[in-house]
């Protein structure tokens, strides 16, 4: 879960990390008011939770109060990737002589959380990484033995960096880790760290991602302060209506999964499963032309009931034409369960299976009695002799008429 | 005792096994899916909204006297009973 | 032979009293692996369709030779158990478990390094050597798994539990069975990854060439293709990749944790550059895989 950048400064403060003046404005005024308070040169952030802001024109400078009005004003009314800002950080302008990186988070080879500095900051780090390796520290820490100031300390001395730039480096750099590590993070950046004309060091920009399995944990101590609601999904852009009743629907009972529903403009509606089911799935859907109206997973042992309701949410989108049913040979979702949900969701929804199911191809555990259900109904099912691609070719093919 | 609300699955208790308390709380047990429940005077009922949830594991029809229970799909018309 | 477990490996199952637990426990037998014990905390003395259940690993361990062990207990439980497992000598454990947080899981694989255990998953359905025993719930029921795996020469790896099967079943549909199909697990830290599987498949004499199944996010594939190169593997390897729609959704969680574009480098796109630049053959379909395998054993 991506923290907006004024969330994850609060959470560095409190790990006792410099941060610039200022505050977040909802109207023009309010950043007024901020500027007049800081009394020199604002910067105006958009709070959004996507990267390229500053290109996209989100991010403004301001001399005086009116200035910093007009420049929220802006701002707020300008989307950014599709998504509105929430509020717009206001900040004291920061004459920076220096900009550093510095980051923490999970290196998949090594398996253990990785610091990364490096005094070429304000840039892609993964740019840097390709251009001017010499200039990045990676030190690896063990998740057994304690962490100690002294390690972020090798990793700044590394780049050959020494003096009292050294010693306030190796004090942010541990403090961001003791972010990461308090708060479950999976990845912890700031980028850039501005070292200021007066030899300070502040921090311009961060960007904090907690651990979706973590968030529960850190509801009550942290997100609530926050005023991050447990329901709130902090994906790559805001939950559709249409998705937040397919997350409704494997809330009903805790028997399976059946949800994660996301929306696409088409008229094919998935009703899939599994996680890797899914994707090979969709991909086969799109690669034979075929327009899906929604991404979803079925797993593990929902409820026939479970699947009855999130066939319903998929058959009221509008624009779907039919459905089209499909998973990996399955061996812990029953074939009949699945069967019985999908059917019946679509006769409460006042359809003829046999019409507006294009394709039932799910193979495996109780096949025989699942089978024996669709049959009656009138349902165009496979069995494991043809493909999952096989399968949704068909579908694309039934829905183009 | 017939159910008809469900769409795929009918199950039958006899009448007369039905009035016992005894057997009424032992459905109520092992259904899984809770189908069955003890009505206010001890008798075996059962709960429509739940019976599409049925997994066909028989042990209604164990935990019954021979033929007291009767499972039946209604997509083959295929009974379950002893 | 075969990788990883065979008619000999013995095991333990610690949670085996919970719901899922039960039911692996009686496939896993029923398929004919040695469950030898199973481990609940306060339930010592039952015992699990025959299986005795102890309440510690110590209590097994002092009178079996146990040389695996798989772990189902609840994610809030999982650090702890694995702890127990690689503590008490047991060298190779599966992780079933969804949702464990990675900087436990972190935990968890430094201690088996430390200790020279060999750690399958999280988040995965554990393993099979088909004919021989299968450790965890892979496949399913007994009949299921007998249908979809059969005994053969092609190594199996794959980050998502049922498309290990949905290939196995392929494989065999298409005359090939498989020597072991490992379940690696679809989280972003996983105790083994393909590169390091490839050593045990490059030794075992009765593989002939590997199927991966992979998704976009994180960095196994680069690892694989660079272990390929390197090593100049006598193994052919055909992969198939799911979730080509997600490059256009960058920071969207689809399907297994670890399944999300963050950077370049986690796009299907870049990834099949890579697998492709390393004489991995590449299948559009999983229909396809089959006739790839054919063709690269040729």
């Amino acid at each position: 879960m991506r923290f907006y950048e004024y969330e994850a400064k609060a959470l560095l403060r409190k790990q006792g990390v410099r941060l610039p003046d200022g505050g977040t404005a909802e109207k023009p005024a309010d950043a007024g008011k901020i500027a007049r308070d800081i009394g020199g040169a604002v910067v105006l952030k958009s709070q959004v939770l996507s990267g390229g802001r500053m290109k996209a024109g989100g991010v403004k400078f301001a001399d005086t109060p009116a200035e910093a009005e007009t420049a929220c004003a802006e701002i707020l009314k300008l989307p950014i990737k599709d998504q509105m800002p929430v509020n717009v950080l206001v900040e004291a302008k920061a004459a920076v002589a220096k900009e550093y990186y510095l980051g923490v988070t999970f290196d998949g080879v090594a398996k253990l959380p990785v610091m990364i500095i490096s005094d070429m900051g304000g840039i892609d780090i993964e740019e840097v990484a390709e251009t001017h390796p010499e200039h990045i520290a990676k030190v690896h820490l063990s998740t057994l033995h304690p962490f100690s100031d002294y390690q972020a300390k090798e990793a700044v001395a590394s780049l050959g960096i020494t003096g009292g730039e050294l010693n306030q480096l190796t004090r942010v750099l541990a403090q961001l880790v003791r972010t990461f590590l308090a708060y479950n993070l999976t990845l912890a950046e700031i980028n850039p760290l501005g070292k200021l004309e007066d030899g300070s060091f502040v921090v311009l920009d961060c960007h904090l991602d907690m651990e979706e399995e973590a968030r529960e944990r850190h509801q009550k101590s942290v997100l609530d302060e926050l005023g991050i609601g447990a329901d709130e999904m902090r994906q790559g852009r805001p939950p559709t209506e249409f998705e937040k009743r397919g997350a409704r629907v494997d809330n009903v009972d805790h028997r399976g999964v059946a949800g994660r529903v996301v929306e696409f403009e088409g008229n094919l509606g998935l009703v899939i499963g599994a996680g890797g089911g899914s994707l090979t799935i969709f991909d086969a859907v799109q690669r034979f032309g075929g327009k899906p109206a929604n991404y979803c997973e079925i797993g593990g042992n929902p409820s026939v009931l479970k699947a009855c309701e999130l066939t319903k949410v998929i058959l009221s989108k509008p624009g779907v034409d039919k459905i089209a049913v499909i998973m990996n040979v399955v061996s812990n979702t029953r074939v009949d369960i699945v069967a019985r949900g999908v059917v019946k969701g679509v006769v409460e929804s006042g359809f003829d299976p046999a019409e507006k199911i294009a394709v039932f191809r799910i193979p495996g555990a109780w096949e025989g009695e699942g089978f024996k259900l669709l049959e009656k109904y009138g349902v165009h099912y496979c069995d494991r002799t043809v493909s999952m691609s096989e399968a949704a070719r068909r579908a694309v093919e039934k829905i183009a008429g | 005792m017939a159910e008809t609300k469900a769409m795929f699955i009918q199950v039958e208790v006899d009448p007369a096994a039905a009035g016992d308390a005894e057997l009424a709380k032992k459905l109520a047990e092992v259904c899984p899916v809770s189908i069955f429940e003890a009505d206010g005077e001890g008798k075996a009922a059962i709960v429509e909204e739940n019976l599409d949830e049925c997994v066909l594991c028989e042990l209604c029809v164990e935990a019954a006297p021979p033929g007291q229970v009767r499972v039946t799909k209604l997509y083959s018309g295929e009974t379950l009973s002893r | 032979m075969s990788i990883l477990i065979d008619e000999n490996t013995t095991f333990i199952i610690q949670g085996i009293t919970g719901r899922e637990a039960v039911n692996m426990t009686r496939e896993c037998l029923d398929y004919g692996s040695k469950v030898v014990g199973g481990v609940t905390p306060g339930r010592g003395g039952r015992d699990v369709y025959g299986v005795p259940v102890y309440d510690t690993i110590k209590e097994i361990v002092a009178k079996e030779r146990v040389d695996g062990s798989v772990i189902t207990v609840p994610a809030p439980f999982t650090r702890d158990a694995a702890f127990e497992a690689i503590e008490n000598g047991i060298k190779l454990l599966v992780i079933v478990t969804e949702r464990v947080p990675r900087y436990e899981m972190a935990q968890v694989l430094e201690l088996a390094r430390l200790r020279g255990t060999r750690v399958i998953g999280p988040n995965c359905l554990g393993m099979i050597s088909p004919g021989k025993s299968k450790m965890g719930g892979i496949g399913g029921p007994a009949a299921n798994t007998k249908q979809a795996y059969k005994p053969g020469r092609i190594g199996v790896m794959s980050r998502s539990g049922g498309m290990t099967t949905e290939i196995a079943n392929s494989l065999t549909a298409a005359g090939f069975g498989q020597s072991t199909a490992v379940s690696i697990g679809g989280d972003p830290l996983i105790g083994s990854t393909y590169a390091e599987l490839m050593p045990l498949f490059e030794a075992d004499d009765e593989t002939d060439a590997i199927v991966i199944y992979t998704e976009p996010g994180g960095p196994m594939d680069a690892q694989l293709s660079l272990w390929v190169k390197e090593n100049k593997s006598r193994l052919p390897i055909v992969a198939f990749m799911a979730g080509k729609f997600m490059d256009k959704m960058p920071g969207m969680r689809f399907g297994h944790a670890g399944t999300i574009v963050e950077g370049k480098a986690d796009t299907a796109a870049e990834k099949l550059e890579r697998l492709k630049e390393a004489g991995i053959s590449v299948a559009e379909e999983i229909s396809q895989i089959p006739d790839l395998v054919r063709e690269r054993l040729s």
